[in-house]
Order: C-alpha cells, then sequence, then structure tokens
C-alpha cells in the first residue's frame, strides 16, 4: 500500500510531551499549504493526539474493497490521517494492550490503508524504543523511508531520553532527517521578557554531538497549540513559529 | 484477583481461562486459535507475584504514579514527593522505583546519574539519595547515557518483576514507582504483579491542556478497569510566573477547564496543582536538590499542600 507514497518521514522523540503530535500536524499542514498531497498515520495507540489536534475526533474508517480508507481533513483530500483514535468508540476508554497486539495493529496500519497518490506519508510514533518503533522500522525495510525527524525539548530531562532514540536510529538503520528543539523560549505576554523555561540550547548542542543536522528551534506559543488543524504558517504567518516552520519543511523538501 | 479466571475477549464460550488447569485441553478448546499455546504454556499464576508480594511485606505504603501523557512531569512530581516525604520526618523511609525501561529520569532527577548498583545476599542495593531516600532505576545498569534499550514487552516485563521482587529496599513508609506513558506493557506488568502485594493506589500527573487530559482520561479509565485505587490527580505546569514582572500567564490553556474540571466529570480525587517554574527544571538538569536551591519557589509551597493531601488519602486506607 506504501508504494504510491512518495516519501516516508517518521517523527520521533525518545521522550513524551515534548510535542511531537504538534509537530506533526503542524509540518503536514505546512506541506499541504505548499500544495502536496500529505498524509498522516498515528501509530501512538495508548494516546493517540492526531484526530483531537486536527479536531476529526468522532470520524470513522471506512472499509472500502482496496483497503482501509482514511479520513480526510476537507473535501479537497489533501490531507489524509489514520489513527486508532477513529476506531474507538469513546474518546475516554484505554487501549490497554500489550506488545504483540500493538504490533499486529501497527502493521495493519501500515500494510492496509489505501493512502492513494500522496506525496508525504507523516507516521507520528509514541514515545519510547519499543514495540510499535521496533514494528514501524521491520515493516518500513521493504519501501523507501526518507529518514526521521528527531523532536526534544532543551531541558537534560529530555535530551537524555531524546540520545537513546538515536542510538536507536543509528542502530536500525534509519537515517535522521535533523532535529527540531521545541517549547525553546516563552514571551511573557505582560513584559515581553523571554524566559527559558525549560532551559536553553539543549537541541543544538545534542544534534552537535551526535553529527545530525539540526533544524531549528520553535519558541513556546501558546497560540500554537489552540490552531487546532489550521496551518500555522496560514494563520500566524508573522509568528516565529511559522518562519520556523516554513524553514524545517523547505529543508525536509531539499533533503 | 488469583479465583478470578483470566479469559481473553475473544475467547470461545466455555473457554476454562487460559491460567487454568484445563487450558487447552477442555473440549471447548478445541479449534481455538490459542489451543496450543495454552496446553503447553505452564499453569496457574505467574511465582513472580508471590516473590514480590514477599519482598514488598515490609512497605507500608505503594504507590503508583501515572499518567496516560508523557512530558506532564512524572518523574519531577515524584522526585518532589519523595524529597517532601523524606524531609518531613527523618524517621519515615521513602524509596522511589523508576520502571521507565526506555526513558529513565529518576537518577537526573534524585541527582545519581553516575552511580551504580551493587548487588548483595539479600538482592540488589538501591542508590542512597539520603539516609531514608534510596532510588533504583534501569539508568544505573546503562553503560552510557546514549544507551538505548530497544525491548520488546516481554523483556520490559522480565526486568519489572527483578526490579519488584530482588530489590533489597529494606523497612519503607513510601514506594513511589514511577511510570511511563501509556496503558501498556510496563502498567499491565506493574499492576500484575502488584496484585497480591496490596498496592495502597495510583496518583495521576496530568498539564492543563485538552491534548493532555485526553490521554489522562484513558490513564483513569486503565485504573478503573485494573481495579488500582485513585488517591487523586496533580496538575503539573498549571501556570507560570515571569521571574521579570511576576504575573501570571498560562502556557498549557486549560481550554477544557483543566484538570479539576476532569476530576468532577470523572469523579476522581484532585490533590493540588504546580506552578512552573524554570527553577524547578534547572534544578534537575544540574541534579541538584531543589528543597535547598529554590526554598522560596511557589512550587514548594504548593507541594507541601499535595503531600498533606495525599498522605490523609493513604491513611484513608
Amino acid at each position: 500500500m506504501l508504494e504510491s507514497v512518495k516519501h516516508i518521514i517518521l517523527v520521533l522523540s525518545g521522550k513524551g510531551g515534548v510535542g511531537k503530535s504538534t509537530v506533526s500536524t503542524q509540518l503536514a499542514l505546512t506541506l499541504v499549504e505548499k500544495g502536496y498531497k500529505v498524509g498522516i498515520l498515528d501509530v501512538d495507540l495508548c494516546g493517540p493526539s492526531i484526530p483531537y489536534l486536527l479536531q476529526l475526533e468522532g470520524n470513522d474508517v471506512h472499509q472500502a474493497d482496496e483497503g482501509w480508507v482514511p479520513v480526510y481533513t476537507d473535501q479537497t483530500q489533501n490531507l489524509a490521517v489514520m489513527s486508532i483514535g477513529f476506531l474507538l468508540n469513546n474518546r475516554n476508554s484505554a487501549v490497554v494492550w500489550r506488545g504483540p497486539k500493538k504490533t499486529a495493529m501497527v502493521k495493519q496500519f501500515l500494510s492496509d490503508v489505501c493512502w492513494g497518490e500522496i506525496d508525504y506519508l507523516i507516521i507520528d510514533t509514541p514515545p519510547g524504543t519499543s514495540d510499535e518503533h521496533i514494528t514501524v522500522m521491520e515493516n518500513l525495510k521493504g519501501v523507501k523511508c526518507d529518514g526521521a525527524v528527531i523532536v526534544t525539548t532543551p531541558q537534560e530531562m529530555s535530551v537524555e531520553d531524546v540520545r537513546k532514540e538515536i542510538t536507536f536510529c543509528k542502530k536500525t538503520g534509519i537515517a535522521i532527517i535533523g532535529l527540531i528543539e521545541n517549547m525553546s523560549g516563552f514571551v511573557c505576554p505582560h513584559c515581553t521578557e523571554c524566559t527559558n523555561i525549560f532551559s536553553q540550547g539543549g537541541g543544538k548542542s545534542l544534534a552537535d554531538l551526535a553529527g545530525v543536522s539540526y533544524l531549528g528551534s520553535l519558541p513556546i506559543d501558546p497560540r500554537v497549540g489552540e490552531l487546532l488543524g489550521k496551518a500555522c504558517v496560514k494563520e500566524l504567518p508573522e509568528s516565529p513559529s511559522a518562519k520556523a516552520f516554513g524553514q524545517i519543511v523547505d529543508l525536509i523538501i531539499k533533503n | 484477583m488469583a479465583s478470578e479466571v483470566a479469559r481473553p475477549e475473544n475467547a470461545p464460550q466455555h473457554c476454562p481461562g487460559t491460567e487454568s488447569e484445563e487450558a487447552g485441553k477442555a473440549s471447548a478448546c478445541a479449534g481455538c486459535p490459542n489451543q496450543q499455546i495454552c496446553s503447553t504454556a505452564p499453569k496457574g499464576p505467574d511465582p513472580g507475584i508471590a516473590l514480590v508480594k514477599d519482598r514488598l511485606e515490609a512497605v507500608q505504603y505503594k504507590i503508583l504514579i501515572l499518567s496516560g501523557k508523557g512530558g506532564v512531569g512524572k518523574s519531577t512530581v515524584t522526585g518532589l514527593l519523595s524529597r517532601a516525604l523524606a524531609k518531613s520526618d527523618s524517621e519515615k523511609n521513602v524509596a522511589v522505583l523508576d520502571i521507565d525501561i526506555c526513558g529513565p529520569s529518576q537518577p537526573r532527577v534524585m541527582g545519581v546519574v553516575d552511580e551504580q548498583v551493587h548487588q548483595s545476599g539479600s538482592g540488589w542495593s538501591p542508590v542512597y539519595v539520603d539516609d531514608n531516600l534510596s532510588v533504583m532505576s534501569i539508568g544505573f545498569l546503562l553503560g552510557s547515557p546514549d544507551d538505548a534499550i530497544i525491548w520488546r514487552g516481554p523483556k520490559k516485563n522480565g526486568m519489572i518483576k527483578q526490579f519488584l521482587s530482588e530489590v533489597d529496599w529494606g523497612k519503607l513508609d513510601y514506594l513511589l514507582i514511577d511510570t511511563p506513558p501509556g496503558t501498556s506493557d510496563e502498567h499491565l506488568s506493574a499492576v500484575t504483579y502488584l496484585s497480591q502485594a496490596n498496592l495502597t493506589g495510583a496518583v495521576i500527573v496530568t498539564t492543563p491542556q485538552e491534548v493532555a487530559l485526553l490521554d489522562v482520561r484513558k490513564e483513569i479509565d486503565f485504573c478503573r478497569k485494573t481495579k488500582i485505587n485513585i488517591l487523586g490527580v496533580v496538575e503539573n505546569m498549571s501556570e507560570f510566573i515571569c521571574p521579570c514582572c511576576q504575573k501570571s500567564s498560562q502556557i498549557f490553556k486549560a481550554n477544557t477547564g483543566g484538570a479539576e474540571k476532569m476530576c468532577q466529570d470523572l469523579n476522581v480525587p484532585f490533590l493540588g496543582s504546580l506552578p512552573l517554574d524554570p527553577k524547578v527544571a534547572k534544578s534537575c538538569d544540574n541534579a541538584n536538590d531543589c528543597f535547598e536551591e529554590i526554598s522560596d519557589s511557589p512550587v514548594l509551597t504548593a507541594l507541601e499542600n499535595i503531600v498533606k493531601n495525599l498522605t490523609a488519602k493513604c491513611n484513608e486506607k
């Protein structure tokens, strides 16, 4: 099913809550703004965030002759989405599965979804280096995968886990497109003083240390978290986040 | 719990249960795709459960720190709670067990990054941060900070069993168990092994925004499905106080009412909220004791309140 997909990009991070899903949706939306056809596959089975972030909760996945039909964000069908969130009947119910069941689900997501002709498939992953990641990596062996975008926040606590993810990529032979530092600084709306809540520069120094390219840093901007399905580059074109997303996407396209 | 028969959801109608003596041999098993596995696998509950029970007999309160979402501060909150409990009474013994196998953070939070674990006749000796505060984490067993643990479920399960049954904690008042995000192998393993060990309950950590609450509601559902008593919810990073102008702003906006509203909706206790203080993050990064470094932080006053609520909840049980 992935033969008709031109580029596959993984979004990874050893650490949770660093903004993988937010970065994935904004990368996808930025690519759509640039005229590409894009798909997002959410393989975070225990905590799927993509349906909420794109305001697609409550949509259903349909079965067609060719496979599962993903959920499209609008009539133009430029952005297709697949997530376990669409298969649950209640948004509050937990998916309490051990590895083998998760592995089977991820395999199905990779083999049974009919994406059609799309330019980019962005795969959003859960934190860690375990079942979901091993399965994705094993099943992508036969197809061309561009590589992984790694997301971190600047503080040492997060960088420490992300180093492990970089080792995972190196061990399993996944190319690293580059590293993004999210939540870099927060500009106080009252006094415009910029505070580095989660410290600063951790992403850049990790990129240097691990010898991977640094794609850029995204400041903390509460507005971005509230965009819910709208492209940052379109809604807040003047914001530093929009500029960063634009640059990162250009680097990804060039890659 | 042992008397309850573990029966898979999609099992045939008269399935005797996977742990039964009859598993794989009863007439209902004919044609079940799992028949062979059931008939050859060892029967009865995992012997590890009894080992864990014995090992944790001398621990008064066993508390899981959970959150469906990553990066909400489970490890930081665990670290703060353990230090606060240990400082409140030097006679009380507190320990932290980190079962986040793929991303262990406790060595850093507790400021014992380069320590090592030693083996003795009575088990693994944990690393002592203070006279009455000890830690165990897979982080102590790794050779380099770059080492990744690329394990599937069963291997993680084995590690957690060892952590729960082979660490020589001594006599403890509180054992806080820090978990990874999600509702999967690590959580199921911990719950299974602790099933006979009289688990006190779980503290759930969240941040105020809906993206986090969405996953945290799933964790509450997990607790209900696995019959874990919920001691309460802690909201972390609830507000940010600018160090320059002292004004508060919401970075992770509670667009659906935040944790307190969720607690009301789902009828679980709310323990309190912790503000976001960059100094706490920094002090964790530098592996320092934040109680000495940030004695004036609003986090500590808020924490005191949470500890009070938590100990009250523990005593209720």
